[in-house]
């Protein structure tokens, strides 16, 4: 088991690096490929008709002309030994895991990834209780009055959920619910302000989702129930409840389980739609920001805490299946 | 030993089934599974039922447990156990009664235990839903019934999930898990089917065992002739969802009377031999339950069915007394079926 | 500066309106926030031409929003044209734009400065003088050193790279090179640049510029203590000199401000103090900011690209919005070029024919008509700038072309069946692209055969149509182009645009390079007159000159439709900034 974590570790460290480069060279090597100068790439860092001159300070400022090994190398330095930056008069200090500087705003990229996150956290995690929970009991009574008026309504009602993208439900919630918007307060200074704040935007995303896992459950549990020991069960002389309750879901939950803690750990680099909807300053909003600045730094930081985040959910998932099911041996 | 056959109605039968049908309604047609079944049983006996697969033994099984879902199947006629009829009884009651005065040994004990659990766990479960113990006491007596079904070392066992068993452990387990609550009627579905020979002999032994022990009535329902020779002491044979043949087990064994039991007995494998190829292979599928052959539903596949003037195709033969107790459905004559027997098949089968 | 236009919209948006249009049945918001709607509107374009809800009551909390992050909150480092705006809620300047209504609006007026610069005879070098007793928001006094030190700060280009370089071109060092306050820490090269005492302060020219009070209205000219300068984290703490005070700027998602209690009304007749904060809230979607300027939970969107197809949809359809809408020009001309260098357009003839071609209600409506898009345009002047004139030299029926006039011009240019020729325009902004089509059919009809190639904005200027070496390679005859002035002079618009000597190998932006011997000697002489409204006139003047030559073909005077709370108080549009006044709202 350890051994297996350890190798796991490891193995997700490899991605990482490979996310990190992956990311850096559609950055930097595809422009280059298509025939774009470092002058230009440096251009639009720099105010609008930049001279010659304040082209090459930026290109100085940002390392640009260094071969891109070295730049890569500089980035890897930082993350795992910090960085020394100039912002003028003075030169901080940027600990590790520093992210480098944004191009574009010249600030630390990793404190503002860590002032995002709560805001996605808060995203994520109230969005997947309702999806689960809603999810979940959807499918299961789905599948029990299987073709019955209930689950014919659930189910297109599950097809409307995966069908509609966000910035449609989200744009017509805004306007008819919520005209006012929605602001962040961080659950610390006043949770019920954060409850209500947030609640439309999870009700949204949970939409979404919740319709994937009442599939997902309808279509597990429509199997469960016809598997030899669920009649086992019944034969023992348990109570309805308690054969679906306990042993049909106890088998359902596993697929479901492994999709949550993928999808959870997905939504946790931001969900880029629903924070840019509604306008939340969360990670996906930040990611959409960067990517339309074009701001290396930024973007790398964000794809590393992103790819970060959905490799520890797989982990995790992997560990938690050893788990739920005793059948899963890790090695 | 003499075997006496009361009639299927006789009312002081622990256990009685009367003209049972269960039927399916489905897209293309009403399935008849069961059509008409009746038998009896008495403590501490044990009834054989025997037929191809699609015969009807299983959804039987099922009907006396009440595990059929009430929404699809239509049952009618009636089941009693000790005095109480089960097909009117309220879905309720029946469960009180499953797996503490009924219980059940599937085919299959790998899908038929939840994967997720441990075989200890199962079995407190079955035994807390009718007793009413600590979880303790339970697992004291979950150790107790796995020692019983000959797991060793019980108290280690316990915890092992369904997986780290083999199969003949697990087939033990299951029925260490039926009889957890000391059940009047054990019904075993294929309890040897999915387990190699050496240890079908020993879980058929241990079923006969504890049969002995705690004067169960035990059904028993096979495809393989040689289970039932093993254990029963009445044996019904199914064919299209009807008994063609009832009797005692030296009845059919001895004096089988309809050419589809005869077919049985020819496709028999024998513990004492080499598994052969089948001397007497029945002819042709089994019948399709939506359309069920008129007549005899086994005609199409009968060799003699010439032999009956043409009823065979037209009138469904009614189940009647040949001797004492042993009842076939054929519309041959009674002493053309001994002569058959006698002079054509039983001399083919003993050639072999 | 940069504005990112509305045109960013994107058919999602179009989509919502027709959805919303639908189901809303264009009806009133729901007001839930005080004011949602219910409010009496002043009427429709009312600040357009004076100030609405002139009050001088105090109080409240003034909610600004913004689809967009600021470049730079820092006075020096910025050019975002609503960041340079709302610069003058917190730092003053030289001079500013005269708080008025219109085009009264575009005039300079003395702000840190006691009057506006006093040029030399040769006008190379121009003096201030500091009103007295002037605050930053920690009670020490403004010197004439801070201002130095604040434009000495943008020397810098490494460290702040943003902010437009007009300074750092036009400031004569005596050909020493000053490399910024970080590395030359006593300004000891800034020699052009001179503070004889704490009130006064003298730059000296490369060369005459007639526009420079304008320059001094930047935020550049915003007084930084060196002490407090801290570099690119100056924008963490920005020591105030306006009317508010920074208490908090967070990347990405706002500022909030509060009063400074140190400026002093008395002698800042163009700014007022009367709520007692300010929250901007930034990087809001556009619906969501619509919706809530709709609601009443915020006042006025400060990014001003007008609000979105939904929320348009809503408010022209509904007379008490409307009551608080204002459809006016952004100060943005769209037009498209036809290069004097490329053939046939080297001929005049064919240049006007495509004149007299061009369907330019066609190209309004592909930028959504009168309300969304603009005015038709006959000039490149907007009449937004100081120094427009109204004239049309290609006068066409309902401005929606005149075939036979364009064939006589085809013909007299000797290529009477018409010829071939490319479009270029930028493929990531919908309503060039569909004004590009228009163009397209319209001279078809008279055989004029094209084909569109679209490029990213972003290299437009520096790759593509503004590299004349590519716009030869490629033949490309006509490119979309749209400007918006840094200032609002005839100088500040059209010489970029127009002036041969501005042609450049990168970044060209006189696309059509016309390089007219009269027309630069007018730039000439712009420079030594030191009359406004002499000046203007000129301008006028340039102006004809260019549309003679034929070689630009201006169809649309950018409009925006902007909504302002019925809350908000003291509110007008003012021209200088094509944005309502940041520096003066208030609340009911």
């Amino acid at each position: 088991m350890v051994a297996y974590i350890v190798r796991r570790v490891i193995g997700a460290v490899l991605l990482l690096a490979i996310t990190t480069m992956v990311t850096f060279g559609i950055f930097f090597l595809v422009p280059r490929l298509a025939g774009q100068t470092t002058d230009q790439i440096a251009a639009q860092y720099v105010g609008r008709d930049p001279s010659p001159e304040e082209i090459t300070l930026t290109k100085r400022r940002l390392g640009l002309d260094d071969p891109l090994v070295v730049q890569y190398g500089r980035f890897v330095k930082g993350l795992v030994a910090g960085t020394d930056y100039s912002y003028g008069p003075n030169t901080e200090f940027c600990p590790p895991p520093c992210f480098g500087y944004s191009f574009k705003y010249q600030r630390a990229v990793w404190p503002d990834l860590v002032d995002r996150f709560p805001v996605t956290l808060s995203l994520a995690v109230g969005a997947a209780a309702i999806w689960l929970v809603a999810g979940v009991a959807i499918g299961v009574l789905s599948a029990l009055r299987k073709g019955t008026v209930f689950d014919r309504a659930a189910m297109i009602t599950a097809l409307a959920g995966v069908s509609l993208p966000i910035f449609f439900t989200g744009l017509l919630t805004l306007a008819f619910i919520r005209p006012e918007g929605v602001v962040f307060v961080p659950f610390t200074e006043n949770p019920p302000a954060w409850a209500g704040n947030l609640l439309l935007p999870w009700v949204t995303l949970a939409f979404l989702f919740a319709a994937g896992y009442a599939r997902l459950t309808r279509a597990t549990m429509l199997e469960t129930v016809g598997e030899d020991y669920i009649r086992t069960a019944r034969a023992k002389g348990l109570p309805e409840r308690t054969v679906i309750g306990k042993h049909a879901l106890r088998a359902t939950m596993t697929p479901t389980l492994t999709m949550f803690g993928l999808d959870l750990g997905l939504l946790l680099g931001g969900a880029v739609l629903t924070e840019s909807t509604y306008s939340l300053p969360g990670l996906g909003k930040y990611a959409v920001d960067a990517i339309r600045q074009n701001d290396l730094p930024q973007i790398l930081g964000v794809t590393t805490l992103a790819a970060f985040f959905i490799v520890v959910a797989n982990l995790v998932v992997d560990l938690l299946y050893a788990v739920v099911d005793p059948r899963v041996r890790l090695g | 030993m003499t075997v006496e056959i009361t009639r299927p109605d006789a009312p002081d039968a622990f256990v009685a089934v009367r003209d049972l049908r269960v039927h399916f309604p489905t897209e293309d047609g009403l399935v008849r599974s069961v059509d008409g079944l009746s038998f009896r049983l008495d403590r501490g006996r044990t009834l054989g039922i025997v037929g191809e697969s699609g015969s009807g033994k299983s959804v039987t099984s099922l009907a006396v447990l009440g595990l059929h879902n009430r929404r699809t199947a239509r049952i009618s006629g009636e089941i009693w156990l000790d005095g109480e009829e089960l097909v009117a009884a309220p879905p309720e009651r029946v469960r009180a009664l499953r797996g503490k005065k009924m219980a059940m040994i599937f085919q299959d004990p790998l899908s038929s235990m939840h994967p997720y659990y441990t075989v200890g766990a199962q079995i407190v479960e079955a035994y807390r839903i009718h007793n009413d113990v600590s979880r303790k006491v339970a697992r004291k007596h979950a150790i107790e019934m796995l020692g019983r079904v000959g797991i060793p070392q019980p108290a280690r066992r316990v915890d092992d999930y369904p997986h780290q068993f083999s199969g003949g452990m697990r087939q033990r387990a299951m029925i260490a898990m039926a009889l957890s609550c000391d059940p009047e009627l054990l019904i075993a579905d294929e309890p040897t089917t999915a387990l190699d020979v050496t240890v079908q002999a020993q879980i058929l032994d241990l079923i006969r065992d504890l049969q002995r022990d705690f004067d169960t009535a035990v059904i028993v329902i096979t495809h393989d002739l040689g289970v039932v020779a093993e254990l029963a002491d009445d044996v019904l044979v199914m064919y299209a969802g009807r008994a063609v043949e009832y009797g005692g087990a030296d009845d059919l064994f001895e004096r089988p009377e309809h050419p589809y039991a005869w077919g049985l007995l020819g496709s028999m494998p024998r513990l004492d031999r080499e598994p052969a190829e089948r001397l007497l292979p029945i002819r042709g599928t089994p019948p399709s339950l939506i359309n069920v052959p008129p007549g005899c539903a086994f005609h199409p596949r009968c060799a003699y069915c010439e032999l009956t003037g043409g009823l065979s195709t037209t009138e469904v033969p009614p189940l009647t007394e040949t001797a004492g107790g042993h009842l076939v459905a054929c519309h041959l004559a009674p002493e053309k079926r001994r002569e058959i027997w006698e002079n054509d098949v039983r001399p083919t089968l003993e050639s072999r | 500066m940069i504005r990112k236009n509305a045109l960013a919209a994107v058919a999602l948006g179009a989509t919502l309106a027709v959805g919303l249009s639908a189901c809303g049945g264009g009806g009133p918001a729901k007001g839930k926030g005080p004011g949602g709607g219910q409010g009496q509107g002043a009427g429709f374009n009312a600040a357009d031409k004076d100030w609405v809800n002139r009050s001088d009551k105090k109080g409240g909390t003034l909610k600004l929003v913004s689809s967009q992050d600021w470049d730079s909150p820092d006075p020096q480092n910025t050019y975002y044209a609503w960041s340079v705006n709302f610069a003058r809620v917190y730092g003053r300047q030289l001079t500013t734009f005269k708080s008025a209504p219109g085009t009264a609006g575009l005039e300079v007026v003395p702000d840190l400065a006691e009057s506006l610069g006093e040029v030399s005879p040769d006008g190379k070098t121009i003096t201030y003088r500091l009103k007295p007793g002037l605050k930053f928001d920690d009670g020490s006094p403004i010197t004439s050193k801070d201002v130095k030190y604040g434009i000495a700060r943008m020397f810098d280009r490494q460290v702040l790279p943003n902010g437009p370089d007009y300074f750092v071109l036009f400031i004569d060092n005596g050909g020493k090179k000053f490399e910024g306050p970080y590395k030359d820490k006593e300004l000891k090269n800034l020699t052009g640049i001179q503070t004889p005492d704490d009130r006064t302060i003298v730059f000296k020219l490369t060369q005459a510029f007639p526009d420079f009070d304008y320059l001094a209205t930047f935020p550049q000219t915003t007084p930084v203590p060196q002490a407090k300068d801290t570099g690119a984290k100056y924008l963490e703490k920005i020591v105030a000199s306006g009317p508010y005070k920074i208490d908090s700027y967070q990347p990405g998602k706002g500022m909030q401000l509060s009063r400074n209690p140190h400026w002093d009304p008395a002698s800042d007749p163009n700014r007022k103090q009367l709520v007692d904060k300010i929250e901007v809230q930034v990087g809001l979607n556009q619906d969501d900011i619509d919706n809530r300027l709709l609601s009443g939970a915020a006042h006025i969107d400060v990014r001003a690209v007008g609000v979105g197809p939904a929320a348009q949809a809503k408010i022209l359809a509904n007379p008490q919005l409307k009551a608080n809408a204002d459809s006016t020009f952004t100060g943005r001309l769209w037009y498209f070029t036809l290069n004097e260098k490329i053939a046939p357009f080297d001929n005049i003839e064919c240049r006007k024919a495509v004149q007299y071609a061009t369907d330019k209600v066609a190209l309004q409506t592909a930028f959504g008509g009168p309300i969304a898009g603009g005015d038709v345009a006959t000039t490149m002047l907007p009449p937004s700038v100081a120094g427009y004139q109204k004239f049309d030299l290609y006068p066409t029926p309902g401005h929606k072309g005149d075939l036979a006039k364009a064939k006589q011009h085809l013909t007299a240019c000797g290529q009477p069946n018409g010829f071939t020729t490319k479009i270029s325009a930028r493929a990531d902004r919908p309503t060039e692209m569909r004004a590009a089509e228009a163009l397209q059919q319209s001279l078809q009809k008279i055989g004029i055969q094209t084909s569109i190639k679209s490029f990213p904005s972003d290299r437009y200027f520096t790759n593509f149509a503004g590299s004349p070496a590519y716009v030869k390679k490629e033949k490309i005859g006509i490119s979309f182009h749209g400007w918006h002035a840094d200032w609002p002079t005839g100088f500040g618009f059209l010489q970029q645009l127009v002036d041969g000597r501005t042609i450049k190998a990168q970044g060209n932006t006189n696309v059509q390079e016309t390089d007219d011997p009269k027309i630069n000697a007018l730039f000439d002489q712009v420079t030594k007159t030191k009359d406004t409204t002499a000046r203007e006139k000129i301008y006028g003047q340039i102006d004809r000159l260019q549309m003679e030559r034929a070689s630009t073909v201006p169809y649309q005077y950018s409009k925006g439709l902007f909504y302002r709370n019925p809350q908000v108080a003291n509110v007008y549009f003012n021209y200088a900034y094509g944005e309502y006044d940041y520096a003066n709202l208030s609340l009911r």
